[in-house]
């Protein structure tokens, strides 16, 4: 590894900032069909949970341990998010508040924690991640830590991301999610299948969040099960940010998210270094608050503005 | 075929049938849950009303519960009601703690009523700063209140910690137990709210405090021009524009009275049980989010929150006591999530019917899209 403190930054704001990116894209794809999920949070924990309990169960070499592991993961938030699926599509309530409520079951206080100890999750020992040596560039100067040294999932997020922007943009479901979340009415009468576009992407965006759960569970905080809040310190939360803060992009979402990780890891690396600021910790918290104020001052808002029908139950009965 | 047809109105027996039947259906889910994992349903249901209110000591107990939950609820029903989702209740929960065992940290020789007084004020005003940031930013930048309510409660949370932890901080004790292990100063025991006496029952003072703030805010909301206006801005934004009523100033106002109610809920929790600052029951207790169900349940009517605190007052009591493999740690939390849930998808009979057969002539006639405040910039 380069000793280099600016590579090193660079390095993990990568690897923090991956969880959140895997969130964030989920988020863009329930979005855009016109969901607004606030059970990210909860959702992320269950994907932990279960990630956890494929790492500690499933046999077989340490690859198809790990990728099963997700798998797993992405089915338990899959369903989380097929739960705020069915609230919001099929009953229509309000987004906001079945988000939470989603949280509150979910999250560490709820599910999460109720299945972690059922499964005994905090006496098992998990496989976890490791960084690969791509190509054997691993130790090149600056590309080496930046391009080639990461685990298996921060390729993925890559893949994912340039796969999320090409779906979005350059496919024909693509144009009719975005169709779908600007105008169902419009989309409906093209002939769009309105329910089924917000179903499908309201449960892909939760196993994406499940991914980011994973993540945590397989790698940043691997070392041991513990259910509550803080496994994954709010990174639900600051994935919806990242949601507003890349406008609904995933190319800009990724940006988002590493600069968000350089935000975890730069108080970290003071934390080890002895630098003590008070209420260093607190950064990525702040920093959210501060991005998101100023996305949302007006002229950000007018270019590149949310989905038009982004919160708002579609009820063909009164078109 | 099934349809779901849009109502006039809402009939009262919803108002009433929906809470009690989602609770119960809530425990159903809960049960069908335990069975799946191998317990029995009957006996951990038994042991959460026998542990949370029936047994010795345990009403009591479950007043104590009430209390931080109370205010929370308070608060989000106050702010949800007009459609500001501020799930800030815990950071502003958590300012009104550190500023009221601050100020009867410094008031040490002063009279019992003042620091009582000055503990209320102090927590008022700690969650109130705390909820004018967020409110400051939605009025005048447009800013969406859900994620910066949540964020402030992480740095709350870490506020907290730190001036527990911090040798330079006021409220750090470096006499006795704290030179050991990092702790809070506990506050003078004549700045203790003492539980009130009424015939056996010990019932907390914060809990009081409570209940008054409800009845306020009832009659607030019922018969002052402030809550007719609140209650405008929150049913119709256009109409409260064309009636000249500022959005702005009601969003601010609303907002700052949440954000104290939850600090107060705080200042109770130190007056009443912690009697100084505690950085893990703090950062871990979720009152906010119970809140927001409690506020669901009460159909933001401050009077049934008092009610609803109560019943989930019992649950947290029960889940506080009972721990083991037949009482799993998420339960509480499991249980709320799907109340809210119930309660969500209970809605429905309000706005709408079921009908079976085919669409009939005389339906109900449509109204506009309902356009949703506060989804994300």
């Amino acid at each position: 590894m380069n000793n280099n403190l600016f590579v090193d930054l660079a390095h993990f704001a990568i690897y923090y900032g991956t969880p959140l990116l895997f969130a964030a894209l989920g988020g863009i794809l329930a979005e855009r069909s016109g969901v607004l999920n606030l059970g990210v949070e909860g959702i992320m924990l269950m994907g932990a949970a279960c990630a956890r309990l494929g790492a500690a169960v499933i046999g077989g070499p340490r690859w198809v341990t790990l990728a099963a592991a997700v798998v797993v993961g992405m089915v338990g938030a899959g369903l989380t998010g097929l739960l705020h699926a069915f609230m919001t599509v099929t009953l229509r309530v309000n987004q906001t508040v079945a988000g939470l409520a989603i949280t509150i079951l979910a999250g560490g206080a709820g599910l999460s924690a109720f299945l972690g100890e059922t499964w005994e999750l905090p006496r098992r020992d998990a496989v976890t991640f490791n960084d690969l040596d791509v190509f054997g560039l691993k130790d090149a100067p600056i590309v080496g830590p930046l391009l080639f040294s990461h685990n298996a999932l921060v390729y993925v997020s890559w893949i994912a991301t340039v796969a999320a922007s090409f779906y979005l943009f350059r496919t024909r479901m693509g144009l009719n999610l975005r169709a779908v979340g600007e105008s169902p009415q419009t989309a409906d009468a093209l002939g769009i299948d309105v329910v089924r576009y917000r179903y499908v992407h309201v449960v892909a965006g939760g196993a994406l969040a499940g991914v980011g759960g994973a993540f945590y569970a397989l790698s940043i905080s691997s070392s041991s099960w513990v259910a509550g809040d803080n496994y994954i310190s709010g990174a639900g939360w600051i994935a919806i940010a990242l949601v507003i803060f890349g406008f609904w992009r995933p190319d800009l979402t990724l940006v988002g998210a590493y600069l968000f990780g350089a935000f975890s890891v730069l108080s970290l690396r003071l934390q080890v270094r002895r630098i003590r600021i008070p209420l260093l910790e607190s950064m990525p918290y702040v920093m959210t608050i501060v991005v998101l104020v100023i996305v949302s001052t007006g002229w950000a808002k007018r270019r590149l503005g949310a989905p038009a029908a982004l919160g708002i139950p579609y009820e063909r009965e009164e078109r | 075929m099934i349809r779901l047809e849009r109502r006039i109105d809402t009939p009262r027996w919803v108002t009433y049938a929906v809470p009690a039947l989602s609770i119960l259906a809530a425990f159903a889910v809960g049960a069908v849950l335990l069975l799946a994992t191998g317990r029995n349903p009957i006996s951990v249901y038994q042991r959460i009303i026998e542990r949370g209110l029936t047994s010795p000591g345990s009403f009591q107990d479950a007043l104590v519960a009430t209390t931080p939950l109370l205010f929370p609820g308070l608060a989000a029903a106050v702010a949800f009601r007009m459609d500001l989702f501020n799930i800030g209740g815990d950071g502003q929960f958590i300012m009104g703690s550190i500023f009221a065992s601050g100020i009867a940290l410094k008031m040490d020789s002063s009279p019992n009523w003042l620091t009582f007084l000055a503990m209320i004020i102090a927590g008022i005003v700690g969650g109130a700063i705390w909820a004018g940031i967020p409110a400051l930013l939605r009025a005048y930048a447009h800013t969406n209140e859900i994620i910066t309510t949540l964020m402030l409660n992480y740095v709350a949370a870490h506020i907290a910690t730190y001036l527990i932890f911090s040798s330079e901080s006021f409220w750090r004790d470096l006499s006795g137990a704290g030179r050991q292990f990092p702790s809070a100063k506990p506050i003078p025991p004549d700045a203790e709210w003492l539980p009130l006496q009424f015939g056996s029952v010990h019932v907390p003072q914060g809990l009081v405090v409570g209940v008054i703030v409800a009845v306020l805010l009832y009659v607030l909301y019922r018969s002052t021009r402030f809550g007719f206006e609140v209650r405008v801005v929150g049913d119709s934004p256009p109409a409260a524009r064309y009636a000249g009523m500022s959005a702005r100033r009601k969003i601010i106002s609303v907002l700052l009275l949440s954000g104290a109610l939850a600090g107060l809920g705080g200042a109770a929790d130190v007056g009443d049980t912690r009697h100084g600052l505690e950085a893990k029951s703090l950062v871990t207790a979720g009152y906010g989010y119970s809140g927001i169900v409690i506020a669901a349940l009460a159909r933001f009517n401050p009077l049934a929150v008092v009610v609803v605190s109560f019943l989930l007052g019992v649950l947290n009591n029960a889940g506080r006591s009972l721990q083991g493999r037949d009482f799993p740690s998420g339960l509480v939390g499991t249980l709320q999530g799907l109340i809210l849930l119930f309660a969500l998808g209970g809605e429905l009979f309000g706005r709408y019917r079921l009908r079976v057969g085919r669409r009939s002539t005389g339906t109900a006639p449509s109204t506009d899209e309902p356009v949703v405040e506060g989804a994300p910039a």
